[in-house]
């Protein structure tokens, strides 16, 4: 099975058990750099999909959370060469991996290497948040010469033609951004946003996953049968910073 | 020359001439090789719309009728083409100056935050936010948003409210909110950042006032339009002096935007050498400068892909100038195209070459320059040596009031004559 398609089967396969798949964020190497493997294994054996964040120095997209651990990696010696040299030798865990980094990183490690690199380090796809989908070609074609996905964000501003557009081109799954603003911030999920989520599934021939703002089992709830699979980043870096058990926060999203 | 930056003959003439035919930004925003729209998918639909609202309006008879009208009875435009003859008589050619620290607040700031506003009340936006390292774009948005009654917010590196004391209560008086930012290095790098995140949370009622000839597009066409005024007055007013056009123009870059507007009539007119001087910092180690023109590599930053500095893991690399206004690791799009087309030579002097030529300027000319204006003048300095009976013009960018607390720590410590010393500004 090519990697990308790696990505969809772990979401459907979560669908078909009958919860949304749960697509865990984690800052690599974030809050110990000695201790990536184990919270990427804490980490995977609850969530259905892990995506390991490459910190930069300028996250425009994410909140004080992301920023703050993106800081804390890289001042530890964290970068996307470190992250793809552990998932090579480490032992992995089965969930399928993608890895989360602004365009800078991935652009100066050059993008045919990084294709293969990320394949045989077991990487499914990447999502790059300040990479819309008209300056991905080239990205996306390096990519898809070793199957991985590059993972499209859509946003409830994206016009329907875009829409339409972006989720055709869409490999792994989509991601549906729940609200305009940074990551972090709590949400409720209102009717608007699930109207926007079946316009989404609509025209995705992708998972949908939603995500930005997800940090309880109440909204993990609501968005059952709307979307494949929810996204939890910044409130599953927080319980990670604060040495509590990553494990049992996300068990904790699945009792709503 | 930036010994990152490779081009061909043939790729560098081809450069020009499309630069020259006005090819550039392209349909996909890009100025050759670089600028583009790398930003987040919610920036999408409000990038085009600003880019259609710009293009609907920017060139209209009525916009421009007002735009003209506001400059001429509110910012003081056209500023003044002075001569300065003590500087020339002692560096040995004539330099003039296109006086942008005349117009109101005090800086060639005025000119995009001005059209960017009017633009935003086209556009129907509710309210403005904007980004400042050196304080004067901040003061220049605050005053053109209390001019046109839209609500004002001003994000400022944390180290840049220290540095930049006297701005920061300007804004304040202005009517503006000023929010620090203690994320990232504090200084004009992180106040984009914070900006762009103000924006992303409400991209429809929001209009983003962005104050360099930097970001993603249609930013740096858009700033490169509004501050065009600079070089357009200048060259007819040295022609209508002098008969004739200068040897060779000057600007300080740090985003590029004055630059930019000096550079842009001129670069037609190959006679004339066009020089542009960045922020050597400390030296030219990586984080003793703030000179990506020199130094960088490409990158994609803050929406753009252009110069950076930038380690070899693609992060962003703090830098270092005593200059808040120049203290930027990218450059505007356009900059990073007409270096790689070889028309403008980008050149750099160091923290203690501007003060030295802002004390000399203030001395001589009774002009008390801005210090990034100052590290343009060093540059005008040493040409002027090399080139003794020929003629300059160097854009006058600021005004030095708002630099009273750097120059405290510096030139007026102790020792006045002393120029030897580091401001020290960051921890």
């Amino acid at each position: 099975m090519k990697p990308h398609a790696r990505l969809s089967s772990a979401i459907r396969a979560a669908v078909d058990r009958g919860e949304p798949a749960l697509v865990a964020f984690m800052t690599a190497g974030f809050p110990q750099i000695d201790k990536f493997a184990e919270h990427l294994h804490a980490v995977a054996s609850v969530a259905d999909v892990v995506e390991i964040g490459v910190p930069f120095t300028d996250p425009m997209a994410d909140g004080m959370t992301i920023q703050r651990s993106s800081q804390a990696a890289l001042k530890q010696g964290v970068s996307l060469k470190w992250i793809l040299g552990e998932l090579a030798t480490m032992q992995r865990p089965e969930a399928p991996l993608v890895l989360m980094s602004y365009l800078n990183p991935l652009l100066q490690y050059g993008y045919a290497r990084l294709a293969q690199d990320a394949a045989a380090a077991g990487v499914c796809g990447f999502i790059v948040p300040d990479l819309p989908f008209d300056e991905g070609d080239e990205f996306r074609a390096a990519l898809a010469k070793e199957g991985v996905a590059l993972v499209q964000m859509v946003t409830p501003v994206t016009t329907p033609e875009r829409l339409a557009r972006v989720c055709a081109a869409s490999e792994g799954f989509v991601y549906a951004v729940t609200m305009t603003g940074t990551t972090g911030k709590s949400v409720t999920v209102p009717d608007e946003v699930l109207q926007y989520l079946a316009r989404v599934k609509a025209v995705s021939p992708v998972p949908v996953c939603a995500g930005f703002g997800i940090r309880s089992a109440e909204q993990v709830e609501r968005l059952r049968g709307h979307v494949e699979g929810v996204v939890v980043g910044s409130a599953l870096v927080e319980v990670l910073e604060r040495g509590e058990d990553a494990a049992t926060w996300l068990r904790s999203l699945r009792a709503g | 020359m930036n010994a990152h930056v490779k081009f061909s003959t043939a790729e560098q003439s081809a450069l020009l001439e499309q630069e020259l035919a006005g090819r550039f930004p392209d349909a996909r925003g890009r100025f050759g090789p670089y600028g583009g729209r790398y930003v987040p998918e919610t920036l999408i639909p409000a990038l085009e719309r600003l880019e259609a609202g710009m293009r609907e309006h920017l060139h209209r008879a009525d916009f421009q009728a007002e735009l003209t009208d506001q400059l001429r009875h509110w910012v003081g435009r056209p500023t003044a083409l002075s001569y300065a003859p003590r500087l020339s008589a002692a560096w040995g050619a004539s330099i003039w100056f296109k006086r942008e620290d005349l117009a109101h607040t005090g800086a060639h700031k005025i000119n995009n935050a001005l059209g960017q506003a009017l633009l935003a009340q086209r556009l129907g936006a509710r309210r403005i936010v904007a980004e400042t390292g050196a304080g004067q774009h901040g003061v220049a948005s605050a005053a053109a948003c209390a001019r046109l009654g839209l609500p004002c917010t001003v994000y400022m590196g944390a180290i840049d409210m220290e540095r930049q004391a006297p701005n920061v209560g300007r804004m304040r008086l202005l009517g503006a909110e000023v929010v620090p930012v203690t994320g990232g290095d504090q200084t004009l790098r992180a106040a984009i950042d914070e900006a762009l995140r103000d924006w992303v949370a409400d991209p429809d009622g929001t209009f983003y006032l962005l104050g360099s000839a930097v970001g993603p597009h249609p930013y740096p066409f858009l700033v490169r339009e509004l501050q065009a005024i600079i070089g357009r007055e200048a060259r007819a007013q040295f022609i209508e002096r002098q008969g004739g056009l200068p040897d060779a123009v000057f600007a300080c870059v740090g985003g590029g935007s004055n630059s930019i507007g000096m550079f842009h009539a001129f670069v037609p007119d190959t006679s004339v050498a066009i020089i542009g001087i960045e922020a050597g910092g400390r030296g030219s180690g990586l984080g003793e400068n703030a000179a990506s023109l020199s130094y960088g590599w490409p990158g994609v930053l803050q929406g753009c892909y252009s110069l950076l500095l930038q380690d070899e893991n693609g992060q962003i690399h703090e830098t270092d100038s005593i200059s808040a206004g120049l203290d930027y690791p990218g450059v505007g799009p356009e900059h990073a195209l007409l270096l790689a087309a070889g028309r403008v030579r980008y050149e750099s002097a160091t923290d203690s070459e501007a003060l030295a030529a802002l004390q000399e300027c203030s001395r001589l000319e009774g002009i008390l320059p801005a210090l990034e204006t100052a590290h343009a003048l060093h540059g005008a300095k040493r040409w002027a040596k090399e080139n003794t009976g020929k003629t300059a013009i160097l854009c006058m960018s600021g005004r030095g009031d708002k630099d009273m607390p750097t120059l405290q720590r510096t030139l007026l410590a102790g020792n006045a004559s002393s120029t030897s010393v580091h401001a020290g500004a960051k921890p």
